[in-house]
């Protein structure tokens, strides 16, 4: 059913009928769509962006390098693509915290990210994240302190952001490899710390 | 416009959405397939990334909302191909509704017209022979504009004052691209806006930075 025309038939039905129309009039090759949807689902996703800060957590000169140009630096690791034209990182401190929203749709870096999940797109914190972002943050988990300053970034034109959080305390014995598996999807938006994982 | 996809600062969408850190990419299989139509809908249409965000910000409010993000998708490819003559309108709902067994009649093909529009390459940044207006530091005003087209103006930030963060690579102006009335490559300034310049005196404090062409920005003291 469809909002304002509840007779409409479900966006599901109507994908597949789009689907089949431009697939009988051979515009569209039914293939090309099963790669897009296996290369984000199994290609592209948060595990590139968590390289790039595990690198980054590492390696101080590539630190300043994803600071100053985030495209070039990234694409050191081989990511780039579209939503991917020009990336800047913005760095977590104690005293600064970032966020990364898009108000006006829901743009996201997907080179480093994959796409968005739920949340990201949801009205609440598309509306919310750039008019109370404390207050979203609490709900949402992450309680920053009156002396941290929040930094938010509306992502509305082509630039994309990516947050790098900051280094787990009592991390300096892991590899780059175990330090990538501390790195949230999450993290990099700014809705939560990189954490060490408490063991039970 | 002034549409219902401008959403930054709206106030009851109610309290902060559930996070599932082990979502699936797709929630369903049709999302999946409806993001890839999509992407393939701006070549067929010959159309280009600015001109299906404003066919997505054109649905009406309810179907915006109702139909969740990957129906927005779905929508703003079927207004691309309807719109370039690719597909005649209706045609996408009549094969639905046959798929679900109504016996309904399936419009034929359109002739297409595809808008008179080549980019001058690939994606959007672009070189501009003109030096930047502002530099970092400068005191901005976002103009108090409200086209009838599409814009990254966002609502909340017209007519408010900041300063330039970042010069960033110029970039095609989305209000004329998505519309195939010229690239019109333009610098492109992160501002950094008080909260409290933008919501008032009572809000939450923070720097909010948005993204902004030169011709939304003029010079502030």
């Amino acid at each position: 059913m469809s909002a304002e025309n509840p007779s409409r038939p479900s966006p599901a039905l109507r994908t597949e009928a789009m689907e089949a129309l431009l697939v009988e009039r051979q515009l569209v090759d039914p293939k090309m769509i099963d790669g897009f949807i296996r290369n984000y689902e199994e290609a592209v996703g948060p595990l590139n962006g968590a390289r790039v800060v595990a690198r980054a957590w590492t390696d101080p000169e590539y630190r300043e390098r994803l600071l100053a140009d985030g495209t070039a630096a990234i694409a050191e690791l081989g990511y780039k693509g579209p939503q991917g034209e020009q990336i800047v990182a913005v760095e977590n401190t104690p005293s600064v915290h970032h966020l990364v929203v898009c108000t006006l749709c829901s743009c996201y870096p997907w080179p480093v990210l994959g796409l968005p999940p739920s949340w990201y797109k949801d009205p609440a914190y598309r509306s919310r994240a750039v008019r109370e972002p404390r207050a979203l943050l609490a709900e949402m988990g992450l309680e920053l302190g009156d002396d941290v300053e929040v930094r938010v970034w509306d992502s509305s034109a082509e630039v994309r952001y990516m947050v790098l959080p900051e280094r787990p305390a009592c991390t300096d014995d892991l590899s780059e490899e175990q330090l990538a598996a501390l790195v949230t999807r999450d993290a990099m938006v700014g809705i939560a710390r990189a954490e060490v994982p408490v063991r039970s | 416009m002034d549409g219902i996809h401008d959403m930054g600062g709206m106030q009851g969408y109610g309290p902060a959405p559930a996070v599932d850190p082990d979502e699936p990419v797709f929630g369903e299989a049709w999302e999946g397939r409806a993001f890839g139509l999509s992407l393939l809908s701006m070549r067929l249409s010959g159309t280009n990334l600015q001109a299906f965000r404003h066919a997505m910000e054109r649905l009406h409010p309810l179907r915006y909302l109702g139909e969740g993000y990957y129906g927005r998708w779905l929508n703003g490819a079927e207004t691309l191909l309807v719109d370039s003559g690719i597909l005649a309108a209706g045609a996408v709902d009549a094969r639905a509704r046959r798929l679900q067994g109504e016996e309904v009649a399936e419009p034929p093909a359109p002739e297409p017209h595809k808008p008179d529009y080549q980019p001058t390459a690939a994606g959007s940044i672009r070189a501009v022979d003109s030096p930047p207006r502002f530099s970092p530091g400068e005191r901005v005003r976002a103009r108090d504009l409200h086209p009838i087209g599409h814009t990254r103006l966002p609502r909340y930030v017209r007519g408010r004052t900041g300063t330039v963060e970042m010069v960033q690579k110029p970039e095609v102006l989305p209000d004329s691209h998505a519309h195939f009335e010229g690239e019109n490559a333009q610098h492109l300034y992160a501002v950094r806006f008080d909260s409290r310049e933008v919501w008032g005196a009572g809000a939450e404090p923070f720097a909010l930075h948005v993204d902004l062409f030169e011709q939304y920005l003029e010079p502030a003291q």
